[in-house]
């Protein structure tokens, strides 16, 4: 197998507002297994990104360790990337995203990443309100190890080698409710109908947007009996609806059916249009979502699409209140006070 | 003090050391201070140091002041003068005190007769008594009750009252209301010493010039100052005794100079985080993304940083962490001093690591080394950990005036702009040695559209910021990383050097806050006909003036404080030197090394050592230069 991506392109491809193609918004090559979720996952960041006109180098994209850690090598080739420590990037992602608020933080974990080693941080970064996208790329099992359960594996699940999880399995998108997040999205990597419209209203949600995505290991939990495989996915999604992203300047064209369809519109005019397939789900109430994903667990269900959306989110810096201005871009004048201002403190030290 | 005593009383003005034992949470604290800052004031050298518990209320806490004329601020050990406001503590503190030394206590409870000594002066002042009949809110009782001892100790020892009167002033400006009732429990305590005992006693104190312009403030204070000077804008920590009042100045010190004229907002963002492992991780993320960032903490938060400090080693990315050391391992004695995280901190991370590290000594080179830590870290892309410990860090030392140039611009080290990489004709590469320094240039993120993006990463890459696997060019990045290593040895501060009048074969080596004691140290040691060099180590690694230093002395002494001689090791481990001829001086109770405690080392090592510890001839010095 090759690892070099061939230079050659279509001189048709299509362009979005900026210009750029979808080569743009590409990464090298991937060196997951194939058929692994985790690949659909970044090909639905690079849809995403290019249908959005970012400008790739807009965006800063983090991860921890992990095989899902690995993947933002494989999308936008342009972007400054951080693959930080085991657990640990959202702290390097609220560093960062304090340094600059002006660009767009994406945020790849997996399930041993952000459930296991990383729950301290992942917990504390949405209680702040973290103005960044979160991914979990979420395949129940350790890949990189050889298959162990990880902390999001339902209880009973059976991995490769035939035991039986004995554990409860940690849904992070309730936790994820819990504790305060704006945004809180589930979704499988083989749904990109779903999987698109979800990241891009996530990178535009001006707060912590959470996406859990179902993403089957095929190496070490695509075996019968686990709840991460791709049959049993299919096989058990309940999805909360359609969803539609509309960016701001394009018309809404596609018609809803009233009653069961609900638009959000965002900060810069961009719309959310969700077409819903259960009532009973309020996007705008987190206890109809927690209800909900508690309802269809009991139906060995597994609930995905958009679950819960504030409209009004605050952002880390907007509690700290820090000036507009990134302050990276800050200079020694705005910095620093200077020689006579320091003789009166060394005054108020005699 | 009665009238009869036969024994010795020791008798001096401006030099003398004392020490007030409280019970934690009572308020002693502003009334110890306002005690250090007078005779201060008195343009007389004060050190304080407060040795205080782990503890929020109730337990025993002392507050330890000498004053030296000489201008010592180090400690010199032993104690004159003990003022006793708390019978938990009395049995150990009336033995603490030297022969011929006093004893002033709250007389209101008779003395139990078992812990009289007959070679020291007891003073009896009624201070509940007192309180009781002044105050009825108990809380003003147990308040005033420190002011009025000051008060006594004012017509004890001499100090001038209108400089305590204007402490209260400046201490309640804005709340004047304040002012009356503390001027008034000083004259309490003040009258009752005049009118009962012969004043001023055997020590006092006499306005001297021995002061300059110094200032009194502490290291943790001088830190954050620095970081406003340094041009920090991210900090994020996690709270720990020592280094919480570096954040805390830090903080309070933006939000007065800090603040956008225009729009009230803030020109920085200060993050608690939710351990130690977040903060560095924040302070690494800020700094990737072009922020000056820092943290601080103590041993047991490096401890925790320790991965994320092989990453940014490795990854090389900028990152300031000040660590104010306290007693450890494990909790250790959290509220006590040591430097026992040099190890710790040089080879911090698993893996082929070494860290640059400052060793402060003042609350100036605090702030300084902080100011220019932030230069260090983004010239040599690396972290750099500034290593105080708890004694400077958290008592007001006596200090140089500090300075800031505001002709100096921050060095930003090696960073390409849009520009630069529009116009390179070269493909980037992020761990390309270009300049043959070992220092090579990076990028902010979002800087160019299509240029200058790569991939920081923990794991080994290429000069393209590439993923490898291959042993060469593994090699390659480290041997590069050693070189970036010595090009650091000519960027961190130089030692600083005192050698004696005409030279020795002996030398001491100390850093820190051993530097007051050593060199007190060495003045005594003169006394008794014994010339030392001194060399104070200032950052590692380790400048070349070191390796020369101790090529020159037959013997040196590695004076520190901790059990280890972890510094001493490090010297072994770093410099072709030989081993034997460096003795280790270790002090590590917890408490702040003594001048004596050094001396009495070094001298008797000497002696049964047999050596001639003379001066060197003139003709020596000549040669060596």
């Amino acid at each position: 197998m090759t690892y070099l991506r061939p230079n050659f392109r279509h001189p048709d491809l299509p362009t979005n507002e900026l210009g750029y193609t979808k080569k743009n918004y590409e990464g090298s090559l991937s060196t997951l297994c194939a058929g692994c979720g985790h690949d659909s996952i970044s090909a639905a960041i690079v849809q995403a990104c290019f249908e959005l006109s970012i400008e790739p180098h807009k965006v800063a994209k983090l991860s921890g360790i992990g095989c899902s850690s690995k993947t933002p090598t494989y999308f936008l080739g342009n972007s400054h990337g951080f693959n930080s420590v085991h657990g640990r990037m959202p702290s390097v992602v609220t560093g960062a995203n304090m340094a600059n608020r002006d660009l767009i933080y994406i945020g790849v974990s997996g399930d041993g990443d952000t459930a296991s080693i990383g729950m301290g941080q992942f917990v504390h970064a949405v209680r702040r309100s973290l103005n960044m996208t979160y991914i979990v790329e979420n395949n129940g099992c350790y890949g990189l190890t050889k298959g162990q359960d990880s902390a999001t594996a339902d209880v009973g699940s059976k991995s490769k080698k035939g035991d039986a999880n004995p554990f409860e399995g940690i849904d992070l998108a309730a936790l994820a409710l819990q504790l305060g997040a704006s945004f809180v999205a589930r979704s499988f990597s083989g749904d990109k109908e779903q999987l698109i419209p979800l990241l891009k209203a996530a990178i535009k949600h001006p707060g912590f947007a959470f996406i859990d995505v179902i993403s089957p290991c095929v190496t070490f939990n695509n075996n019968p009996g686990s709840t991460k495989s791709y049959e049993f996915v299919r096989d058990h999604l309940q999805a909360t609806g359609t969803v539609d992203f509309v960016p701001m300047r394009k018309e809404i064209t596609t018609s809803y059916s009233a009653g069961t369809s609900q638009e959000v519109t965002l900060h810069d005019g961009s719309v959310i249009h969700l077409h819903k397939i259960d009532d009973k789900l309020d996007i705008h109430n987190r206890r109809s979502a927690l209800d909900l994903i508690q309802e269809y667990k009991s139906e060995s269900k597994i609930l995905t699409g958009l679950l819960y959306m504030d409209k009004e989110p605050t952002d880390l810096h907007e509690t700290i209140g820090t000036v507009h201005k990134p302050l990276r871009s800050l200079q020694e004048k705005e910095l620093c006070p200077g020689n006579n201002v320091l003789q009166n403190i060394n005054a108020s030290f005699r | 003090m009665s009238k009869d005593a036969v024994l010795n009383r020791i008798e001096s003005v401006n030099d003398f050391v004392i020490r007030f034992a409280n019970v934690n949470g009572t308020g002693s604290a502003s009334a110890n201070n306002m005690f250090a800052k007078s005779i201060f004031r008195m343009g007389i050298p004060v050190s304080p140091k407060n040795i205080f518990p782990s503890n929020i209320q109730g337990l025993p806490t002392w507050y330890e002041v000498r004053v030296s004329e000489k201008g010592y601020v180090g400690r010199r050990g032993g104690i004159d003068i003990v003022v006793c406001v708390n019978p938990q503590s009395m049995a150990k503190d009336i033995q603490d005190v030297e022969p011929g030394g006093y004893f002033l206590y709250d007389s209101t409870k008779a003395l139990d007769l078992r812990l009289m000594r007959r070679d020291i002066h007891f003073i009896g002042i009624p201070l509940t008594d007192i309180c009781r009949k002044e105050y009825s809110d108990p809380r003003q009782r147990q308040l005033f009750k420190n002011v009025i001892y000051v008060g006594a100790l004012a017509a004890l020892l001499d100090i001038e009252f209108e400089v305590l009167t204007g402490l209260i002033a400046d201490q309640f400006e804005g709340k004047e209301k304040l002012i009356a009732p503390n001027v008034h429990a000083l004259e309490l305590g003040f009258h009752y010493a005049t009118e009962n005992f012969q004043c001023p006693f055997g020590i006092r104190v006499k306005r001297c010039d021995n002061v300059g312009n110094a200032i009194l403030i502490d290291g943790n204070t001088a830190c954050g100052l620095g970081a406003i000077y340094g041009g920090a804008t991210v900090a994020a920590w996690y709270p720990i005794t020592p280094s919480t009042s570096v954040v805390d100045a830090y903080e309070m010190y933006a939000k007065r100079l800090r603040v956008c004229p225009a729009s009230g907002k803030q020109n920085f963002a200060i993050v608690q985080a939710e351990d130690e492992l977040a903060a560095i991780g924040m302070v690494i993320g800020a700094n990737w993304n072009g922020a000056r960032s820092f943290t601080a903490t103590s041993g047991p938060g490096v401890s925790l940083m320790n991965e994320f400090l092989g990453l940014a080693y490795f990854a090389e990315i900028p990152a300031v962490l000040i660590d104010v050391q306290r007693t450890g391992p494990s909790t250790g004695m959290p509220t006590r001093t040591q430097q026992s995280d040099v190890f710790e901190c040089a080879y911090a991370s698993h893996g082929d690591t070494k860290q640059v590290c400052l060793f402060p000594s003042t609350p100036k080179e605090c702030f300084e080394m902080t100011a220019q830590s932030f230069d260090l870290a983004e010239r040599l892309q690396t972290p750099i950990i500034l290593l105080t410990d708890l004694d400077l860090g958290m008592n007001d030392t006596m200090s140089e005036p500090l300075e800031w140039d505001d002709a100096r611009a921050y060095d930003r080290g090696k960073v390409l702009t849009s520009e630069q990489l529009e116009d390179a004709s070269e493909r980037f590469g992020r761990y390309l040695d270009v300049d043959d320094d070992g220092i090579c240039y990076r990028t902010y993120p979002g800087t160019h559209p299509t240029k200058g993006g790569f991939f920081t990463r923990g794991t080994s890459r290429d000069e393209y910021a590439v993923y490898t696997e291959d042993g060469a060019a593994y090699v390659r990045n480290m041997e590069r990383l050693l070189k970036k290593w010595e090009t650091a040895k000519s960027y961190v501060p130089a030692p600083e050097i005192i050698n004696a009048e005409h030279g020795s074969n002996i030398g001491i080596i100390y850093f820190g806050t051993t530097r007051a004691a050593a060199l007190e140290a060495v003045d005594h040691l003169i006394e008794d006909n014994i010339a030392v060099d001194a060399l104070r180590i200032r950052a590692f690694p380790f400048n070349h003036e070191v390796e020369e230093f101790i090529a020159q002395h037959d013997t040196l002494f590695v004076i520190e404080q901790n059990r280890d001689g972890q510094m001493r090791s490090l010297i072994i481990n770093e410099c072709e030197i030989n081993p034997a001829k460096l003795v280790a001086v270790l002090n590590y109770d917890g408490m702040p090394i003594t001048a004596r405690y050094i001396q009495n080392k070094v001298a008797g090592y000497l002696e049964s050592a047999n050596v001639e510890p003379l001066r060197r001839q003139a003709g020596h010095k000549a040669e060596r230069n």
